[in-house]
């Protein structure tokens, strides 16, 4: 319970599920051969950091960010900027991280005592405004950000996928840079999740919550409410550029599709809501939901697009193109807030709470 | 102590007029600086005319904020609407468009401005039913029902008319410029801020001069006084929404006009503009919203002009600058 901070799932559905998704995470590499397996399972770890960051914002504080990407985004620039103009060496590694945490929790600060004093619409319509604003500096200063085309670099030695660590024939499998290089983004994952789980259960988390109930009143109580909201947003800022830091290890590449786009806000929204906001562990269940459906529902679409225009419908291959992924993923989304504001993960602990009440009367 | 007599007019409230001289000032300023008063000239113009366009679009977005609290993140849905219920109307009609009469043009251009109008007006009635009444009073609800309707909204575009940039002539009789002296001012630009003066000076009408704006500014100020009186706000509401979209939509042609073309993702970019300028003029502003749309017009094509690598977060440093300023918007109006 130590590692949980005190806050378990509560519910035993959930555990389940998240021990599992855990688990499969963990031996994706020996379970599920293939590299497509193992990019989903890197995007799922990856995701599920900024997912939970995200969490922070949205479901404790209550206050909706578009800019979290531009956090993730910087993260993500600053090491491949770094490993492509130093090398693929450690101290290129240190550098990107040196550079890039500070620089996004100072840019959340100077976000955060700028229009987190006033009402709390402003802190969306500003957020949007910085990070399109970022996103276009982004792709205009080519000679840094590689422009459209972002960055592609080489990694340290120890991480490549051509080094061998343990031979075949010692194990029955190989374990090379690429796994370490998996385990790696795992086990930084895991722990940034962990350490988010310990700010949402200290007493600063509390006061988190407080101000999403009533902001006023917890402004009564003697809590400065722009310091707590400035603090937490610049926590999610460094958590989201961890974990752009770790999607560019991965990749091996910055660029504004991959780190940028507004699409990945949007995809980000969704998995907090799906997930189930204010409880850590919906990131969890959200990102790998959403991730699995991404990779394997697409190519399901784009089958049922064939059929449909094969059997000479109208609209609907237009409709059911994977390209139009998007739209689907916009309707679910409304329906989501409406029918499932609290997520899977509030589903779950609903579920179990009414159980225990109904077994102790 | 003086005597108050019941014939005396009310005391007026003072006239804030320092965000007024702002962009007169700006405009002033930047004469010595551009050097040459033709190129001054036509840059104002322009700043003019975008301006107006802007202030058309942003206008339902603050009065709807203003009155009901209620932020639509999907407003550009509206403008991009109309946007293509306009260039579709007048594809079949490209003879007349072509036609060098202003007033075969203007015949088939009115009619498709009104249509849009009335697309994107039915449209935010849609919405108001449909994403905003079912978690009204909620803002973080309210944020992400909008989004994902704006979403639903610019993919459908896609669906429907493919991910191709779709061209919107401009009609015959407006291309070109008047030139006065050596001064070059094009004829749609003043057609445009024509239109948004109009627009501009019959919201304030309506708002000042008549009943109906009398409730929607009491609604503005105090909602729930206007509803003790027995009016019922949510039907005005509801009528701002659609005024709001229909202005939108009309925004949307004179956009796709001014650009010679349609994209179904044209809302992006002028969502974040029309966030920030209602952001500068302070929301639930009308007149804010005007001025904050000329700054914002003013600070594109004279800072464009001026130094181009800053007109990318030109923006951004306007708006920080005027909240430093006036941290709630040049008139803050809600007590919100």
């Amino acid at each position: 319970m130590m590692i949980l901070s005190g806050d378990p799932p509560k519910s035993r559905v959930l555990t389940l599920v998240l021990v599992v998704i855990i688990l499969a995470l963990a031996a994706t590499p020996f379970l599920f051969p293939g590299a497509k397996a193992l990019n989903v399972a890197a995007k799922i770890c990856v995701f599920a950091a900024l997912v939970a960051s995200y969490d922070l914002l949205l479901g404790y504080t209550g206050s909706v960010s578009f800019a979290h990407t531009m956090f993730y985004g910087i993260g993500s620039y600053a090491i491949a900027i770094a490993l492509y103009g130093m090398g693929p060496n450690w101290a290129a590694v240190a550098t990107g991280i040196v550079v890039g945490l500070p620089l996004a929790a100072l840019l959340a600060l100077a976000i955060g005592l700028f229009s987190l004093r006033v009402a709390a619409i402003f802190f969306a319509m500003i957020t949007l405004a910085v990070a399109s604003a970022f996103q276009v500096l982004a792709s205009q200063l080519s000679w840094l950000t590689g422009g459209e085309d972002g960055r592609s670099f080489q990694l340290p030695e120890l991480l490549r996928p051509g080094t061998v660590l343990i031979s075949k024939n010692l194990l029955g499998f190989e374990i090379n840079g690429r796994i370490l290089t998996y385990y790696l983004v795992f086990a930084t994952s895991a722990v940034m999740i962990l350490a988010l789980l310990r700010v949402v259960n200290s007493p600063f988390g509390r006061v988190l919550q407080a101000i999403r109930e009533n902001r006023f009143r917890a402004e009564a109580l003697g809590f400065r409410t722009v310091f707590h909201l400035t603090y937490a947003n610049c926590l999610a800022a460094l958590v989201a550029a961890g974990a752009g830091i770790l999607n560019a290890l991965w990749l091996r590449y910055a660029g504004p599709d991959t780190s940028l786009s507004f699409s990945i806000m949007l995809d980000i929204l969704l998995m907090v809501v799906i997930g189930g906001m204010g409880t850590i562990y919906g990131a969890i269940i959200g990102a790998a939901i959403f991730i699995l459906a991404q990779n394997y529902l697409q190519s399901l679409m784009g089958v049922a697009s064939k059929a449909a225009s094969e059997a000479g419908l109208p609209l609907l291959p237009g409709l059911l193109h994977p390209d139009r992924w998007l739209l689907w993923l916009g309707l679910l989304f409304i329906a989501s807030v409406y029918f499932f504001p609290t997520g899977v993960v509030g589903r779950l602990r609903n579920a179990g709470a009414k159980k225990s009440a109904d077994t102790s009367h | 102590m003086t005597e108050l007599v019941a014939t005396d007019p009310l005391p007026k409230p003072k006239r804030d007029i320092a965000p007024i001289l702002l962009p007169i000032t700006l405009a002033l300023v930047t004469i010595p600086l551009i050097g040459s008063p033709s190129t001054w000239l036509t840059l104002t113009a322009a700043s003019l005319a975008m301006g107006m366009m802007i202030f058309i679009m942003a206008s339902g977005l603050t009065l709807v904020f203003g009155l009901m609290d209620v932020l639509n993140f999907g407003h550009g849905a509206f403008i991009a609407v109309g946007a293509y219920v306009a260039t579709l109307v007048l594809a079949p009609f490209a003879a007349s468009v072509q036609a060098d009469s202003l007033w075969v043009n203007l015949a088939v251009l009115a009619p498709a401005a009104l249509l849009s109008m009335a697309v994107s007006g039915a449209l935010g009635l849609i919405v108001e039913r449909v994403l905003i009444l079912p978690v009204y009073g909620q803002h973080l609800k309210q944020i992400l029902m909008t989004t994902g309707g704006l979403i639903v909204a610019e993919q459908t575009l896609y669906a429907l008319w493919g991910p191709q940039i779709i061209p919107t002539p401009l009609p015959t009789s407006l291309r070109g410029s008047f030139i006065i002296g050596d001064v070059a001012i094009a004829k749609y630009r003043v057609l445009a801020t024509l239109i948004g003066l109009v627009v501009f000076i019959a919201i304030q009408l309506v708002l000042n001069r008549t009943k109906l704006g009398l409730l929607i500014r009491a609604g503005v100020e105090n909602r729930e006084m206007v509803e003790a009186l027995g009016y019922r706000i949510r039907r005005l509401f509801l009528g701002v929404f659609m005024t709001g979209s229909a202005l939108a939509g009309l925004g949307g042609v004179m956009w796709a006009l001014y650009r010679e073309q349609v994209h179904a993702s044209m809302s992006d970019e002028l969502t974040v503009l029309i966030f920030i300028v209602v952001i500068i003029g302070g929301l639930g502003s009308i007149g804010g919203c005007f001025i904050g749309a000329i700054l914002v017009a003013m600070v594109a094509n004279y800072g464009g002009f001026l130094v181009p690598k800053l007109a990318l977060v030109s923006n951004i440093l306007l708006m920080v600058a005027i909240l430093m300023w006036r941290p709630r918007g040049l008139y803050a109006v809600t007590s919100r």
